[in-house]
């Protein structure tokens, strides 16, 4: 058996071909197929380029060559609102499911905070949360790793040319899944997150601010090494990923102001909001590789 | 400009602009008697809601004193004749709130969006449009966007569903012929049923002259605030506009004395500060900057020593946007930094 688990690709906008790019780099996953429903789109013709198969029928038009292919993993990157069908389908045949969408019907995997467990679990369906998400619930965690938090609230505010027409169609989605997952996953004991696009020109770096309430006085130290501890880990698989202020402290507030470069793969380095959640699913992905390929980890069966 | 029998319908921002002047603190009794005596004065149409919109409670915007639950639930049912609208961001609050306050009572809802991003406005002013309430999308930092930028954006949020549009002058930079223009070209090619709006501030003294412009232009909706109660040097004063009104024979429905005695004897005792053009709020005009960053703009200077009007300059630069503040305290911690203040 070859260490590379086969993986599809589903909607080919901005986040999907992301996603391809660094995918093409990896030692862990191999880009089989690229799904979306317009055969004229660009995407996918950007797929086909790359040596892709392609389908322009939706999941419907894989389903078929899955077990064929060993297709083992797919990555979800169209929107909530179709999420749940392509996981059922695909999990049918024994696919696991990364969602990229805020349809989180999953459980939430923010890479240095949890993925090691989901890892050891047999899960069929893990969620990305949301770029907001992936730049700012470490630094919760982080936080909350040396004291209770009580509160905790996120704003993420991002260029306009790097938000597409999914997120700006469900944003609602985005505050209700970020705030949940700042809570489940961030360990706070309210979440609330907020979004803001930013049109201008040249576009903005992606920016995310954190403030948290601690119960106790916060323990600045400790606070300031976890925050620096954790910049590092998220560094691993985003370079880009800065502290630019903070952590400061203002009685029992602590706020993190956080900047997100990019790689550029697809789009600009602007667009750090592409890279962290690509690069998280990517991450997350090679992971569940790694410990199937070590027997750590027994991939789901295959359909007959 | 002969305004003569024009209909105007004014709508009071004092209890939801406002808040950004009070830190979001004023009392369920401040905000009853206001509202009671701008209902009494003949205001059609009163804003409550966080500074922020629905869902605006945060350490980035500042916690309220009450929730927007209960300052609805305080205001409506007073009210004899005054309808209440409710404020919404998207990205910040949600469809959630949007019908928490439509089981409040509130008649109107304002979806709003900067003037380049309305669709994000799609599932909230669907969601309002649908319940049957009166919609409106609001066009934030309009001059930031071209005129015909503008229209495109409208037309989408008139798409949506949204049966009025506004051209809102969230930076109070624009001038009287920009407001002219933008809204003329809003009125020529919006659908005939589709409202036009404006909202002004008064950062460079042309709130009155903007509405003005506004109105000629096409404009039915006009917002100000009692004592010109707002973020910045305050939205358009509402005494002011109507006696210039009244003046020159606009049809406004305001009993101006009434109007003129609830600035005098409530607002203006509540209000911490002088709301006036100052040094920071002219800047804020100046700059093109978002008139709720002026207090957040002025407490940092207070912590780090380096000048609010330094500060909102250089946000201006940037293209900040509204819903920013979180950018506040960040840059001036790098100024600071530069400066080797800290």
């Amino acid at each position: 058996m070859t260490k590379k688990l086969k993986a599809a690709i589903i909607g080919p906008g901005n986040i999907g071909t992301d996603l391809l790019m660094k995918m093409m780099r990896s030692d862990w996953i191999e880009p089989v197929w690229m799904v979306g429903i317009d055969p004229e789109s660009e995407g996918l013709k950007r797929a086909k380029e790359m040596g892709l198969k392609v389908s322009s029928t939706g999941v419907d038009g894989i389903l078929e060559h899955v077990l064929n292919d060993d297709i083992r993993i797919a990555f979800d990157a169209t929107s909530a609102y179709v999420h749940a069908e392509n996981s059922r389908k695909l999990n049918e045949l024994g696919v696991i499911m990364i969602d990229l969408t805020p349809a989180a019907i999953g459980p939430y995997c923010v890479p240095p905070v949890n993925l090691k467990e989901h890892a050891q679990s047999q899960v069929q369906n893990v969620n990305m949360v949301t770029c907001g998400g992936q730049a700012t619930i470490p630094m919760v965690a982080a936080i909350s790793g040396v004291q209770e938090v009580d509160y905790a609230e996120i704003i993420a505010t991002v260029s306009s040319r790097s938000v597409g027409p999914g997120t700006r169609q469900n944003i609602d989605e985005f505050t209700r899944t970020t705030a949940s997952a700042v809570e489940k996953i961030g360990q706070a004991k309210e979440g609330k997150a907020i979004i803001i696009i930013n049109p201008a020109e040249p576009p903005l770096m992606m920016r995310d601010t954190v403030h948290c309430l601690t119960v106790e006085e916060p323990n600045r130290d400790a606070i300031t090494e976890s925050v620096h501890a954790m910049v590092a880990e998220v560094q691993k698989y985003v370079p880009g990923y800065k502290l630019v202020n903070g952590p400061v402290f203002d009685g029992n507030k602590v706020s993190v102001f956080m900047e997100v470069e990019g790689l550029g793969d697809f789009l600009p380095t602007y667009a750090g909001n592409l890279d962290i959640m690509t690069a998280a699913a990517l991450r997350t992905a090679e992971l569940f590789a790694e410990e199937a390929f070590f027997d750590r980890l027994t991939l789901p069966k295959r359909g007959a | 400009m002969n305004l003569n029998n024009k209909h105007v319908m004014l709508h009071d921002m004092s209890l939801r602009d406002g808040m950004h002047a009070k830190r979001h603190q004023i009392s369920l009794d401040e905000m009853v008697a206001i509202a009671t005596g701008l209902d009494n004065a003949g205001m059609p149409l009163i804003e409550v809601t966080h500074g922020d919109g629905l869902g605006g409670t945060s350490l980035n915007y500042g916690f309220p004193a009450h929730s927007d639950e209960e300052y609805l639930k305080a205001v409506v049912p007073k009210m004899k004749q005054a309808k209440i609208s409710a404020l919404l961001l998207p990205g910040i609050g949600t469809v959630d709130h949007l019908k928490m306050a439509r089981d409040c009572g509130v008649s109107t809802i304002r979806v709003a969006t900067h003037c380049t991003e309305a669709d994000v406005s799609q599932q909230h002013i669907s969601a309002s449009a649908k319940m049957g309430l009166d919609t409106v999308g609001f066009l934030m930092m309009a001059h930031m966007a071209s005129p015909e930028k503008m229209l495109e954006q409208a037309k989408l949020m008139e798409s949506y569903g949204a049966n009025c549009i506004y051209c809102t002058d969230s930076a109070g930079y624009m001038l009287p012929d920009q407001v002219t223009e933008k809204v003329s070209l809003l009125r020529a090619e919006l659908s005939p049923n589709t409202e036009i709006g404006f909202h002004g501030h008064h950062n460079m003294g042309m709130a009155i002259a903007n509405s003005l412009a506004a109105i000629e232009a096409g404009a039915h909706r006009i917002d100000g605030s009692v004592a010109g109660l707002g973020a910045g040097a305050g939205n358009t004063p509402l005494e002011v506009l109507v006696a210039v009104l009244e003046r020159m024979g606009a049809n406004h429905g305001i009993d101006l004395y009434k109007i003129m005695d609830v600035a005098e004897d409530i607002v203006v005792p509540m209000m911490d500060q002088p709301i006036r053009v100052d040094r920071d709020a002219l800047t804020l005009g100046y700059a093109g900057v978002y008139s709720s960053f002026l207090l957040f703009a002025q407490r940092a200077q207070q912590k780090y020593g380096i000048s609010a009007r330094d500060i909102l300059v250089e946000l201006g630069k940037r293209g900040t946007v509204g819903g920013q503040e979180d950018m506040i305290e960040d840059l001036a911690l790098t100024m600071a930094k530069e400066k080797g203040l800290i």
